[in-house]
């Protein structure tokens, strides 16, 4: 049960862009055709499920103090979190290049439909910050991990994919000149976001 | 023979300056790209400084860093140390890479950026959960996802590679301000009509329980806008904000 409400909470309650304005950048510029947007969405789904599980194990083995004691009780008192910025950047840097490289080899036609996207997200705010959310967070096991990365990257997604189609459709309405483009995609997001707002206090 | 021995020196005086100048002149190209000499703040480099404010600005115009940005506007106090921390992590981040533009392998070069942003933003967070720890639980992860801020990104990618030292630093000034400037707007505004306050301090008054032990405007039935405070207020605050800019500014709308 624990899982199920986790995974509601990460993706309706705590939406990464809706909630915490997480990956604005790539969701204001990508989101222009549904298409594409689809494709950034699906990659991001794609890298947080697995970087958020491993940056959960550096964090647990390496970086947190007393993260080390495996290695003998000496090692029990190091405190080596000030190095999290960097492990985590590092991690997703390298984890998006090997994804990259894995994807190109074994499924083409995946790597044509994602194709720019992927190098992207190495930038790609939702990212660090569902790493960052993960340390903050406290999981007990790796399984709570995987189960929010999942949860956050779908919530991106939904999030993505619904301005996406309003933008396609918001081409043909007569909106005042100065607020075209930019000014009425943030009004709309702002309102979408009031929309999730609704999900709040769900428990499952 | 003697002649010979004699001349030795002078030889060496010629080549070492030549070298000299060579040397100068490579140190000039190094720091300003340009071979005029330019003082420190001339026109086209004071343009730099004041065309993210308006113009060119890094939120409403270039569409970047609008991720940690907006989160963090509920008060007045955690948006102005969020814009310091940005002026610092921009305004290094950009000397440094700058300083490296020529020995960066373009392949790896947003590792390497990625790099330089992570040690130091680390380096700010360290500071600020020293000397001001309150703020610094209060901006949580926000600190952090400076690293992935698309502003500091975006300007090395655009920017600083591709000029030199002092110009750099001051456009990295230039885009910090400008998104502080914007940081500082949505947050008067939000914490303003949010809670009546600036900074923590009560200036619409004081509210009380009842309408007789309110001071100020609330004595008047005034009330706070409760909406303000939360997130999508924030988005929408900033869209107004545009729509203000692009009125004034008819050559910024989009087509």
């Amino acid at each position: 049960m624990d899982y199920i409400n986790l995974f509601v909470r990460s993706i309706f309650i705590e939406n990464m862009i809706f909630a915490y304005f997480l990956g604005m950048c790539s969701y204001l510029a990508v989101s222009k055709t549904v298409k594409t947007a689809v494709g950034l969405g699906a990659a991001v789904i794609f890298v947080l499920t697995i970087t958020v599980p491993i940056n959960f194990l550096l964090d647990n083995y390496l970086l947190r103090p007393g993260a080390l004691s495996w290695l003998g009780a000496e090692y029990a008192s190091i405190d080596l979190s000030f190095l999290s910025f960097i492990m985590f950047i590092a991690v997703i840097a390298a984890m998006v290049q090997l994804v990259e490289m894995i994807v190109e080899k074994f499924a083409p036609a995946l790597y044509g439909a994602l194709g720019i996207f992927l190098p992207l997200i190495a930038v790609n705010c939702a990212i660090l910050g569902g790493a960052l959310f993960m340390q903050q967070k406290d999981f007990p096991g790796i399984d709570y991990a995987i189960t929010y990365g999942l949860g956050s990257g779908i919530g991106w997604f939904l999030a993505i994919l619904g301005i996406a189609a309003i933008r396609e459709k918001i081409t043909y309405s007569n909106v005042p000149a100065p607020l075209k483009g930019l000014g009425i995609t943030f009004i709309i997001t702002g309102l979408m976001a009031l929309g999730f707002m609704s999900f709040m206090g769900i428990k499952l | 023979m003697a002649q010979e021995i004699n001349n030795k020196p002078e030889q060496n005086a010629e080549v070492t300056n030549e070298e000299k100048e060579a040397k100068r002149k490579a140190m000039v190209l190094f720091l300003s790209d340009s071979e005029e000499r330019e003082s420190l703040f001339s026109k086209r480099n004071k343009k730099l400084l004041s065309d993210p404010l308006d113009d060119d600005n890094p939120i409403t115009v270039q569409v970047l860093g609008i991720c940690s940005a907006l989160a963090i506007t509920v008060q007045m106090e955690p948006a102005i140390v969020m814009a310091i921390a940005v002026t610092a992590v921009m305004a290094f981040s950009n000397v440094i890479i700058s300083a490296l533009r020529n020995m960066i392998p373009s392949r790896i070069r947003i590792i390497v950026q990625l790099v330089v942003v992570a040690s130091l933003v680390a380096l700010v967070d360290q500071i600020l959960r020293a000397y001001a720890y309150d703020v610094s639980r209060q901006l949580s992860v926000f600190i952090g996802l400076i690293i992935t801020n698309c502003i500091v990104m975006g300007r090395l990618e655009a920017f600083a590679l591709g000029n030199g030292l002092w110009r750099s630093f001051l456009d990295g000034i230039g885009n910090a301000a400008g998104y502080g400037l914007i940081l500082i707007i949505v947050a008067f505004f939000r914490e303003l009509l949010g809670s009546g306050k600036l900074f923590g301090y009560e200036i619409l008054g004081h509210k009380g329980v009842t309408m007789a032990e309110s001071t100020g405007l609330y004595a008047l039935g005034y009330e706070n806008n409760g909406l303000m405070l939360l997130s999508p207020m924030a988005l929408i605050v900033v869209g107004l904000l545009i729509w203000v800019q692009r009125a004034r500014n008819r050559k910024l709308i989009e087509n």
